[in-house]
């Protein structure tokens, strides 16, 4: 049995009146990638704002590498290497691509590990090296998107969170998003991914979960859910 | 020589000026050390309360500017201040150690204001420090200790090395060396990490919660900053004056130095020294027109509003 990097239990948050998350549980390995699928409105983004604490549960508990994090604050679970890359990228379109990453080493308080982390970023993300001085909002989405995911790279996480990497992006940077993910893996950063797109997802990740309106409704090996009947039918457009 | 042009160079590149402005700032800074030289009283009295506008604009920015915090009751932690200074030197406290306890009392104002409505968004924390502002001002006409409606008089003059500041060239120069302090510590705070920090907040809250830094404490230093800097001009005010009353922290008080923070370029520190500059000078200069000159004043505002709604001089982006 491998060590958990993260652990859900029975999950219920509240958006308002709106009961989000109706007892989500699902566990993370480390070193894998778990990717989390459903529909619009099945409740993937408020997962993962749960988890890294934007929004607070009102019950169940949140484990990350056996410690209970439920009632943490969103600004020190990021210091103890659990980062959140949110939907639509909410990279600083006014500030240059390095001031960009330097933000996601803020937590780094010695300057020589924030100036190793960038150069970590470039090796992975050569087209962000070139483009350094530009400011966010003069990339395209792809490279957005890398900035994004360079941003979280920045302090080397134990646990990346990231919520619909591949969202308004061609087929082909689709693939680069999802090549750099699975060599973010490789070199050891475990991924819980939320994606729309199932295909991809799947192909990616070691194991998957399936959300609806709230609910846990499926699990299992990806190979296994690529070969499931009302997956297929419900997600991968066949 | 040689070693003060090095230290200007150094001041300049600070300040991400170009060459020539490098030199046109040494011109002004010379104009402003020798003005009093060659000035009448009037002009020097127009000029300290130029300098003194600037500290204040200079201290909001850090809220408003830096920040991107609203803030309309400016004017309460410049009255803390003020009135801290004004209570202490009646018990008899020599004036310089008055002021570490009117930062203390204005940062606690600060605290008090900031720690319950940092949680709100922008639009209501706007009515809670117009509300605040406003709390401060009436209490201060309602309390025995600050005098009631009349408020405080008679304060004394302070003195340097046994000489008495009591002529309008000594509180030149003093707002001069308030305001270059101003000037280096705003600086400063815009290069640090907190700097950096009240930057990310300002462009997306959520985002830079997400990187891991802690909103409430990062906005609440900025209050904590921009009340000290108000509860100095504030001490400094009361000696200058010698006698302060609760009008003087009106809500136009503080909607005018809000006015200079917009005016010059919300978060530019030269933005905040030229709006300030500008707010206390145009009525001044036109005075001969009499009362034509405050609808002039505000025609020029909404003008400079529209064509230049950034400011004067607005900071860089991208």
């Amino acid at each position: 049995m491998s060590e958990m990097a993260l652990v859900l239990r029975n999950l219920e948050t509240y958006y308002g009146k709106i009961h989000a998350l109706k007892g989500v549980s699902l566990e993370v390995p480390r070193g894998k990638i778990v990717t989390l699928l459903g529909s619009n409105g099945a409740g993937k983004t408020t997962t993962l704002k749960t988890i890294s604490g934007l929004i607070q549960a009102s019950s169940g508990t949140i484990e990350f590498y056996g410690r209970d994090i439920t009632k943490e604050k969103a600004h020190d679970i990021v210091s103890m290497g659990l980062i959140h890359v949110p939907e639509g990228r909410r990279i600083f379109k006014d500030l240059t691509v390095k001031e960009n990453l330097e933000l996601g080493g803020f937590t780094l308080k010695d300057e020589a590990l924030r100036r190793k982390g960038i150069e970590h970023v470039f090796e992975v993300f050569p087209r962000l090296k070139d483009r350094q001085r530009q400011s966010g909002g003069t990339l395209s989405g792809g490279e957005q998107q890398m900035l994004a995911i360079g941003r979280a790279m920045m302090t080397e996480p134990k646990l990346l969170l990231l919520d619909e990497p591949s969202m308004g992006l061609a087929p082909l940077i689709v693939q680069d998003i999802m090549r750099i993910i699975k060599r973010l893996n490789d070199e050891g950063t475990t991924v819980l991914l939320v994606e729309q797109n199932a295909k991809i997802a799947l192909k990616l990740a070691d194991y998957g979960y399936v959300l609806e309106t709230g609910e846990v409704v499926m699990e299992g090996d990806s190979a296994q859910l690529r070969q499931d009947e009302s997956i297929v039918k419900a997600y991968l457009g066949e | 020589m040689g070693n003060s042009v090095g230290l200007m160079d150094r001041f300049r590149k600070i300040l991400g000026l170009r060459k020539t402005q490098g030199i046109l700032l040494a011109v002004l800074s010379l104009l402003v050390i020798l003005l009093p030289l060659v000035a009448n009283n009037y002009i020097e009295e127009v000029a300290t309360n130029t300098l003194f506008y600037i500290v204040l604009a200079l201290g909001l920015n850090i809220v408003v500017g830096y920040a991107g915090l609203v803030d309309l009751g400016y004017a309460a932690f410049f009255a803390v201040g003020a009135y801290t200074t004004g209570i202490f030197m009646k018990f008899g406290l020599n004036f310089w150690l008055t002021i570490p306890i009117a930062i203390l009392f204005s940062v606690i104002a600060g605290i008090i204001i900031g720690g319950p409505t940092l949680r709100l968004r922008s639009d209501y924390l706007a009515i809670v420090t117009l509300g605040f502002g406003e709390i401060t001002r009436i209490t201060a006409r309602n309390l025995k200790i600050t005098g009631g409606a009349s408020g405080l008089v008679g304060i004394q003059r302070p003195s340097i090395f046994g000489h008495i500041l009591n002529q309008i060239t000594d509180f030149y120069y003093l707002f001069l060396v308030l305001v270059v302090l101003a000037i280096i510590i705003a600086i400063r705070l815009h290069n640090s990490r907190l700097g950096r920090a009240w930057q990310y907040i300002r462009e997306d809250e959520d985002a830079a919660e997400a990187m891991g830094i802690d909103p409430v404490k990062t906005k609440l230093y900025a209050y904590m900053i921009g009340a000290s800097f108000g509860g100095i001009a504030g001490a400094f005010f009361a000696v200058k004056m010698t006698a302060i009353s609760p009008e003087t922290f009106a809500f136009t008080q503080s909607a005018l130095i809000l006015l200079a923070v917009i005016l010059g370029g919300m978060g530019k520190i030269p933005g905040a020294i030229l709006g300030a500059a500008f707010l206390v000078l145009f009525p001044e200069i036109f005075r001969g027109i009499g009362q034509m000159r405050m609808l002039l004043f505000g025609i020029l505002l909404v003008i400079i509003m529209i064509f230049r709604p950034q400011g004067l001089w607005p900071e860089r982006k991208g």
